[in-house]
């Protein structure tokens, strides 16, 4: 097949484009607001529940992923991610819409190839890149300890 | 509230809104897709967790460093260290999985249930 | 008579004669400017159906019979049917084959399928091999965003240059004899691929064959642009459409005042659909609405048909090939 790239780089040149300068906004407010939220359950963690540090970083992690759940079941998350791009993808809540969304999708194929696999279609990925780069850090800590 | 508590959420405001921004600029200059940029972030959180420059900045920031999924990575480096020194070998395959089981058990239970519980809708 | 005309046309010695068309479509295509052509605009989506792909089978098989209720043919007297759509094994026509018991053949084009069922169709008639078709074909936003893009629920922006997905179907009788609208002829297109890779621009990826399409016609038919009161492309959406005319403008043609891009014309821009509608039942439910019904009226007496199917899947560009795309025009006069 012979590449057109003049027409590859004109396309390029004419199509739309967002506005960086906008859209990094939308990612940081909201992006910074999930965050507080986060903080938010830290201290009722820390002050209300008396965890340790350890248990608290637990405790927020499974509450947001809560949120994060629930709202893309409501049919939220979607929204707010089309707003805000990065600022709902990055943030744990956006792990957890990555794990539900294609879990809801498939639910017509069945609750263990459908649910079950689709679970991890998205996610899966970030626990196998995740989990393999931990053993890299523990493998670090070995060497250098010896 | 105390003054410290209100100079944190306003860190953590800042910190969280940056990391955010700074993943827009990826996602529109790359066109790198979601799915990729939280592999990304993961692997990333986990890198600057071995050379131990993220738990200063969750000690910094809180949940400004620890909610974006950075500090899952950071979070998973750092249990597989401590376990390496603790236990050995056996501490590297241990000690990751063990620092975020919270998150990872409540993503499997609450995503299963969510996805019985709720049916998808067309977007407007 | 020779039928065939220069490299890529065909002409029909005994036209085809459009007996009856229909067109159903979603909810937010009933918003559009077109609404007002379609023949039925429902209101759920899922049409009481307990996924996104039966419904989608259901407004194919509703538009079919709407067809042939207006053409007043039954389905015992119906000789075949041609059609398709964008889902994996085309199972929304099969399926919807399969309820109507109509002898079928089954066909994908991508989003060109419409004009590719009308071009058999009516050589199957020409030919004599049947005296009555139903042509149609169908796509659902919700069933193609979940096949191609992201599940519907996931919190990720859409690209400025992508199109939305059209929730329809649209069909098209076509007899041997009759008084309405004929089918002349066509073009049949060739696979045209100029490396454009991103799966969100399928405007872009499709502009060449459309523009090489038209040429073709034009060209094999000694037709000058103005020959057509309206030439027709499918889905090419606002980028698309732009690259279309700027592609033949290189080649000599002129189209500026006579193209209609269903993408473009499907939603108004306060719909928030970015580059435009797209998908197999775009172009088909336009066609069973708002065309056919102009057709014949004032200055719209020769119309060519233009539809477009960008001829990727998920698998190939998944492994980094570009997206290679066909285009095939059918000719339509009336009085």
């Amino acid at each position: 097949m012979k590449k057109h790239q003049q027409y590859v780089d004109h396309v390029e040149a004419i199509q739309p484009k967002r506005n960086l300068a906008i859209g990094m906004l939308k990612a940081f407010w909201v992006g910074g607001l999930i965050c507080v939220i986060g903080q938010g359950f830290s201290y009722i963690g820390e002050l209300c529940l008396k965890l340790d540090k350890d248990a608290t970083a637990a405790f927020v992690a499974i509450v947001m992923v809560f949120l994060g759940a629930l709202l893309t079941g409501l049919g939220v998350y979607d929204q707010i991610g089309a707003y805000a791009g990065a600022g709902s993808v990055v943030p744990i809540t956006g792990f957890s819409n990555s794990v539900v969304a294609p879990a809801m999708e498939f639910k017509h194929e069945g609750y263990v190839m459908g649910v079950g696999a689709k679970l991890f279609s998205l996610a899966g990925p970030v626990l196998v890149y995740g989990i393999c780069s931990s053993v890299v850090a523990g493998i670090i800590a070995l060497i250098f300890k010896g | 509230m105390t003054g410290d508590m209100w100079l944190m959420f306003l860190k953590a405001f800042f910190v969280g809104g940056a990391i955010c921004a700074l993943a827009q600029i990826l996602l529109e200059k790359t066109k790198l897709t979601a799915p990729k940029i939280l592999v990304l972030m993961v692997t990333l959180g986990a890198g600057l967790g071995i050379l131990g420059i993220y738990p200063k900045l969750i000690e910094f920031a809180g949940a400004g460093a620890s909610v974006p999924l950075l500090g899952f990575g950071a979070s998973l480096a750092k249990g597989a260290q401590e376990a390496a020194l603790e236990q050995g070998w056996l501490g590297v395959f241990l000690g990751g999985i063990k620092s975020t089981a919270g998150g990872i058990t409540a993503a499997v239970v609450f995503g299963y249930l969510a996805a019985i519980l709720f049916n998808p809708k067309t977007k407007p | 008579m020779d039928k065939r005309l220069g490299s890529q046309s065909i002409v029909f010695e005994k036209p085809p004669v459009v007996a009856g068309y229909a067109s159903i479509v979603g909810p937010k295509e009933g918003q559009g400017p077109l609404a007002g052509w379609f023949d039925e605009i429902i209101d759920d989506d899922t049409m009481g159906e307990d996924s996104y792909e039966k419904a989608e089978r259901v407004l194919y098989r509703q538009a079919t019979q709407m067809a042939m209720k207006k053409a007043n043919i039954s389905d015992d007297m119906m000789d075949l049917m041609i059609g398709g759509d964008l889902l994996n094994q085309i199972v929304t026509a099969s399926f919807a084959a399969r309820d109507l018991g109509i002898p079928f053949l089954g066909l994908y084009g991508a989003c060109s399928t419409m004009a590719e069922s009308l071009l058999l169709g009516s050589v199957m008639i020409d030919g004599g091999f049947a005296a009555r078709i139903a042509c149609a074909t169908a796509s659902h936003f919700s069933t193609a965003e979940r096949q191609y893009r992201v599940p519907l629920e996931m919190g990720s922006q859409r690209a400025p240059t992508a199109q939305r997905t059209v929730t329809g179907a649209g069909a098209v009788v076509l007899a041997r004899d009759g008084n309405g609208a004929r089918l002349t002829g066509g073009t049949i297109g060739r696979v045209i691929d100029y490396g454009i890779m991103d799966v969100n621009n399928m405007g872009a990826a499709m502009a060449p064959a459309v523009a090489e399409t038209i040429s073709m016609h034009l060209i094999d038919n000694g037709f000058a642009p103005e020959h057509y009161d309206r030439i027709v492309t499918g889905d090419l959406g606002h980028i698309g459409k732009r690259l279309v005319l700027e592609l033949l403008q290189e080649r000599g043609f002129d189209l500026s005042e006579r193209l209609f891009d269903c993408g473009c014309e499907i939603f108004s821009s306060g719909q928030n659909v970015d580059a435009g509608g797209s998908g197999a039942g775009c172009c088909a439910s336009v066609l069973g609405g708002y065309l056919l019904r102009n057709l014949g009226g004032q200055g719209m007496h020769r119309m060519l048909f233009v539809a477009s199917g960008a001829l990727l899947s998920v698998t190939s560009s998944q492994q980094g090939e570009s997206i290679p795309a066909i285009a095939h025009a059918v000719a339509f006069e009336a009085d």
